[in-house]
């Protein structure tokens, strides 16, 4: 590989990598507070494949624990749909629906294609399949569940829709179908949707701030305080090993 | 055992059998029981059993099973905070076991009779108990290492007994149970051993941490043998195999060696080799904390329980949300094959 194909390369494991280590993050604040016993289960089952997968991807660009615990707010890569707090489960369950749906497809074309990361994505799409099955049921049940959950349900899927715009923006260093991605995802969601009984959000899904911002380092106020828990006690020992 | 089913002992006999024929019949079926718990022989969901029998493994399970989801909470403390990526993966993955054992042993509960909605009402009523370990905090980092070795270690010694109790089901959650266990002290050890090998301040982590955690850790056996309420009916019907005292000094005997192989000390001036009882002699324990703690008045037990009813009350919506879900779709499933 050149230099160039190396910088972008790293690049985009940065991307993948940033995504994956900051919703396993908020997947792992559940722990002891999910609704049911089984989605403590579900929930960390899915915060450890995301973990696994990061842990990967970040260790391609370099030490995965500097990378995780030393950059500042702006270095992040990540999307800012993943970010976004957990809210009520409604929230998280939309949260989940966009980005696996999202994930699936891309790790989908990379694993077809020839890039340095089919392998890592023909493993990870497979984890991938269950987290979108486990959204999509969810989405379900709560869309045609009660009254109340169809309401918190549309809520969340209405709220989180601005973010979803900045997953089909180009990211350096991955050769994709944009618009095939974009299509895809935009079919699949709405007939989830669809069945669910909830309507497809109608409002723009970029605006000023989010078209492509966390690609490029502009994160939402939130993920500050994220890192600042995430990063405190491995900043506090500078060089120590754990 | 399947001499005697369930099907037939939870009758006293057709209208007009004389309460003489119930008692022998009765006392047919407590003898079955007997020479089962005897012969080292399993009791099944299906067979008869005394209702006192089946109300203390109720007890036992429904206050394990409770440990194991309160126990989350201490631990779960620190997964925002872990201070590698590879502490986080392996703290998640532990949290998530102790989910997983709580989905074991509710089910094993509910093969008595007893459904996992009526156990967490008396959990959340107070009506039932779990560890009083849970009420003490996790203030460092080092007291997830803490728990590992000594609270995980200290529940190991006293399930792997269990893994043979006279109760079926029990015995058989307890065997995947013990089986994760072992990995979690394991961990804790060695994230314990990394700290106590680490900078200066590490170090002092690692030892403030066991300071804290060593007596508690003893006091998970339960109170000493001759003020124990359950132990000699349980050890009788072999749900429990050894007394309280005895798998204390067990644990001890396992831990001060480790203790060492760590470079920590243990908190326990008393603690020394008895050359004479083959065993670690150690200091008092302080049982007017162990009661006062039992009783609600630790650091930790409104904590607890008020998180616990909190995720519970706010999930009460996604959980209905499910119910409703799943009658509609079951009730069109009904309409389209009638």
């Amino acid at each position: 590989m050149t230099g160039t194909t190396d910088t972008r390369a790293a690049a985009a494991a940065l991307a993948l990598g940033d995504d994956a280590l900051v919703l396993s993050h908020r997947l792992g604040e559940w722990a002891g507070s999910a609704p049911v016993l089984e989605e403590e289960v579900a929930l960390a089952n899915i915060a450890l494949d995301l973990l696994g997968q990061a842990r990967v991807l970040l260790s391609l660009v370099g030490d995965e624990d500097e990378l995780a615990y030393l950059r500042e707010e702006r270095a992040f890569r990540n999307s800012q749909l993943v970010e976004q707090p957990n809210g009520d489960f409604a929230h998280t369950i939309a949260r989940q629906l966009y980005f696996s749906t999202y994930q699936r497809l891309l790790y989908g074309q990379l694993a077809s294609g020839d890039g340095p990361f089919a392998g890592l994505a023909a493993k990870a799409v497979k984890e991938v399949a269950y987290h979108q099955d486990h959204a999509e049921h969810w989405t379900l049940r709560l869309g045609d569940g009660t009254a109340e959950s169809h309401q918190r349900m549309q809520r969340a899927c209405d709220a989180l829709w601005r973010y979803t715009g900045e997953l089909f923006q180009p990211v350096d260093g991955l050769d994709l179908d944009l618009p095939g991605l974009e299509t895809a995802w935009l079919d699949s969601v709405t007939a989830v949707l669809g069945r669910a009984t909830l309507t497809v959000p109608s409002g723009p899904r970029t605006g000023a701030w989010s078209a492509g911002a966390g690609r490029q380092g502009l994160h939402t106020e939130s993920f500050g305080r994220m890192l600042a828990e995430m990063q405190h006690l491995h900043r506090s020992h500078p060089g120590a090993t754990w | 055992m399947t001499a005697v089913t369930a099907g037939t002992a939870g009758t006293t006999g057709a209208p007009g059998v004389s309460d003489t024929a119930a008692a022998a019949e009765q006392a047919a079926y407590e003898a079955v029981f007997d020479a089962a718990v005897a012969a080292d022989e399993r009791i099944e969901p299906r067979d008869w059993m005394p209702e006192a029998y089946r109300a203390s493994l109720v007890r036992q399970i429904a206050q394990h099973a409770h440990s194991e989801i309160i126990g989350m909470q201490p631990e779960a403390n620190w997964i925002t905070r872990a201070p590698s990526l590879r502490r986080k993966a392996i703290l998640m993955a532990k949290v998530q076991d102790e989910a997983g054992h709580g989905l074991y042993l509710y089910s094993a509960a509910e093969t008595l009779g007893t459904s996992r909605d009526e156990l967490l009402d008396k959990l959340h009523s107070g009506r039932q108990k779990y560890s009083s370990i849970f009420n003490y905090p996790t203030l460092t980092w080092a007291d997830v290492g803490a728990i590992g070795w000594l609270v995980d270690g200290a529940a190991i010694t006293n399930q792997v007994p269990l893994c043979r109790c006279s109760y079926g089901p029990y015995a058989r959650a307890m065997v995947r149970v013990c089986k994760e266990e072992s990995f979690h002290q394991r961990q804790g050890y060695e994230a314990l051993l990394a700290l106590s090998n680490g900078t200066e301040a590490q170090h002092a982590m690692a030892q403030d941490a066991v300071d804290r955690w060593w007596w508690p850790s003893l006091m998970m056996f339960g109170p000493p043998d001759d003020e124990s309420t359950h132990t000699a009916q349980a050890m009788a019907w072999k749900i429990k195999r050894h007394s309280n005292d005895e798998l204390r000094q067990r644990f001890v005997d396992i831990a001060v060696p480790q203790a060492e192989a760590l470079g920590l000390t243990l908190p326990d001036p008393d603690i020394r080799w008895n050359e004479e009882r083959g065993h670690y002699d150690f200091g008092p324990i302080d049982w007017a904390e162990f009661w006062d703690v039992l009783k609600g008045n630790g650091p930790c037990n409104d904590q607890r329980l008020s998180k616990r009813r909190q995720a519970h009350e706010d999930g009460a919506w996604v959980r209905e949300a499910a119910a409703a879900y799943a009658e509609k779709h079951t009730g069109k499933h009904g309409e389209a094959q009638a």
